[in-house]
């Protein structure tokens, strides 16, 4: 009787097969590597989420000394003292009139790419290319734009001129989740309406357009937040006005508004004014953070809505 | 009828989009133009700027741009891919939860008040504390020159675009990862992958092109970006190799400039400056859309 394992060469190359499993060398190396990967990863988050707080914990802390009523319903007197009401009511004027402009021309673009362009036909993609070049466009150039295009002509430095620069940083961003959203919409209801023999338009207004409404409504939200804090559009067209006085003429005058008071106001020598940009940077951040965080909450609602 | 009039409807909204950007160039060109026509291509390697005098040239604030947009790549772009990666692939579901929308949150800090915030904050900091490190460790290197007590510099501003870009990349680099479809991971897994290997192995290879169309996006926001890096650089002339003097950008250029007019050739030269910055903002977004269909041609055929 022969041993017969003796005459079975191993090929040393070979990892031994009767070793222990037990991580060691090249493993434990490679699961120390993932680990620290996975250590940097979750750092950098951490990074991002402190940064964030700490930008709201600063404006917060120092913006609270200003803030009280009589800050928010006072104008501002001498350089940057008083309040900020006439800033306030400005940049409402100014975004809501901008509002006014890209909300219907940006859910009609959003309509025209889903509903009557084919999502490979020219004209759908050149439409696209153009929205992501609009969405591409630093916003200082907007500015430059209307002023050449108004300003320049006129004379003039107008709310209305610093609304249309604001619509145009807004148009893209709300055709774009204009279009997202209707994409979303489900087939099935557009192939309902037609098999009642629903008219196109009738269809869209009364069945696609409600049930994408409270999508296009977070989009219309998170670029009217957006534009509510836009300094660079407004620094060409509408920054040349009494500081202190209200102005509900937007036509005619230019119009006090909140990013501009924190743009031209920041580096005063006064501590008061300091203060007071402090507290005004607070308002305008809380105003755009409970936008961006309202929004969310809506756009979750709809999602659930249109999937269940 | 209806239907006749409501496809007018629609597609003039779209032909009004289209003529918005057609208006942006034609008047940018149009008011470029004599600054175009009297000092031509050489307006971009010229870098002394004195209005005054009547002299302009976008040598200094093209500098500034570019180094102070390249330094914020090169800090946001690994920062972001890494959070994409956590947000993707680690974090337990409630933490993403809250986690993602925070990091987007960053984004809608309204760039007047992130340059404000740079100022009073990170400029101080970064005058006692980073700026002196880096000297002292890498002083040999040009970039890192004796710092200023302001801290006002192209490096602050550059910190500030880091920020401002962060979630842009990590956003748009999260959306990629969770794309990657998840027999891929599984496999790796099962052949004994490690999560890291897996990265390396699958996810970054078939995301790629989307993650450097994300860096080209990341990119062009910092190129554009005109109020923050108008607050933190410091508004410096002239070309210096150190980050830790005050400098100009593009954008910077025209937003300190808009309230006066010393010479009739300043408002062109600032249309100019404009235009630079639109063919940069134009070729980043275009480029970003080579990329990314390129990366959808990939996930097309990987199915």
């Amino acid at each position: 009787m022969t041993d017969l394992s003796a005459t079975v060469e191993r090929d040393p190359s070979l990892p031994d097969p009767t070793a222990p499993l037990t991580a060691s060398g090249s493993l434990r190396r490679r699961a120390i590597v993932s680990r620290l990967v996975d250590l940097t990863a979750s750092g950098s988050a951490l990074f991002a989420v402190a940064m964030l707080g700490l930008v709201v914990f600063d404006v917060a802390k120092r913006g609270a000394k200003a803030l009280s009523l009589s800050f928010l319903f006072t104008n501002p007197s001498g350089f940057a003292g008083g309040g900020i009401a006439n800033a306030l009511i400005g940049t409402v004027l100014i975004v809501a009139f901008a509002a006014l402009i890209a909300v219907p021309i940006g859910i009609l673009t959003g309509l025209y790419l889903t509903e009557f362009a084919g999502p490979r036909s020219r004209s759908a993609r050149a439409l696209r290319m153009v929205l992501d070049m609009l969405q591409g466009l630093p916003t200082i150039v907007v500015g430059v734009v209307i002023y050449g295009l108004i300003v320049a002509t006129t004379h003039l430095e107008t709310g209305f001129a610093g609304s249309v620069a604001l619509a145009i940083v807004m148009l893209p961003l709300i055709a774009r989740s204009s279009q997202e959203m209707l994409m979303l919409v489900p087939h099935t209801m557009r192939e309902g309406a037609d098999a009642l023999g629903v008219n196109r338009w009738r269809s869209v207004v009364g069945v696609i357009l409600p049930a994408a409404l409270g999508g296009i409504a977070t989009g219309v939200i998170l670029s009217t937040a957006r534009a509510a804090g836009e300094t660079a559009p407004l620094l060409f067209v509408n920054s040349i006005y009494n500081p202190n006085a209200t102005q509900l003429n937007i036509f005619g005058h230019g119009v006090p508004s909140i990013p501009i008071y924190i743009y031209t106001n920041y580096d005063l020598p006064s501590q008061q004014a300091v203060n007071n940009v402090w507290g005004a940077a607070f308002v305008l951040l809380t105003f755009i953070l409970l936008a961006n965080v309202g929004a969310r909450v809506l756009l979750a609602r709809s999602r659930a809505k249109m999937s269940g | 009828m209806g239907d006749r009039i409501f496809y007018g409807l629609c597609a003039i909204a779209g032909l009004l989009t289209i003529f918005v950007l057609v208006e942006v160039v034609y008047q940018l060109i149009s008011g470029a133009s004599p600054s175009i026509s009297r000092f031509g291509v050489g307006f971009l390697g010229h870098s002394r700027w004195a209005a005054n005098f009547g002299i302009f040239g976008a040598a200094a604030a093209i500098y500034g741009t570019l180094m102070s947009s390249l330094m914020a790549l090169t800090l946001a772009t690994p920062l972001g891919i890494a959070i994409g990666l956590y947000l993707s692939m680690m974090a337990p579901p409630a933490i993403r939860a809250v986690v993602g929308p925070l990091v987007e949150m960053l984004a809608a800090i309204p760039s007047v008040i992130l340059g404000f915030w740079g100022v009073a904050v990170l400029a101080p900091f970064a005058a006692k504390y980073l700026e002196p490190w880096l000297h002292s460790v890498f002083g040999f290197i040009p970039l890192f020159g004796e710092p200023q007590t302001t801290g006002l510099s192209i490096f602050t501003a550059g910190l500030g675009l880091t920020l401002m870009v962060l979630p842009i990349i990590a956003a748009l680099s999260r959306d990629l990862f969770l794309t990657v479809p998840g027999e891929l991971k599984d496999g790796a897994a099962a052949l004994g992958a490690t999560r890291w290997e897996i990265i390396r192995g699958v996810v970054l290879p078939t995301t790629v092109s989307g993650v450097a169309a994300a860096t080209v996006l990341g990119l062009g926001r910092a190129l554009g970006e005109a109020i923050a890096v108008t607050q933190m650089i410091g508004d410096g002339a002239g070309i210096h190799a150190s980050l830790f003097l005050p400098g100009n950008s593009l954008a910077s250029r025209i937003a300190t400039e808009y309230t006066v007019s010393e010479n009739k050739l300043e408002i062109p030269s600032l249309f100019y400056l404009a235009l630079i910055l639109l063919v940069i903002g134009l070729v980043t977004s275009v480029l970003a859309r080579i990329i990314s269909s390129r990366f959808d041609v990939q996930r097309t055929l990987a199915r």
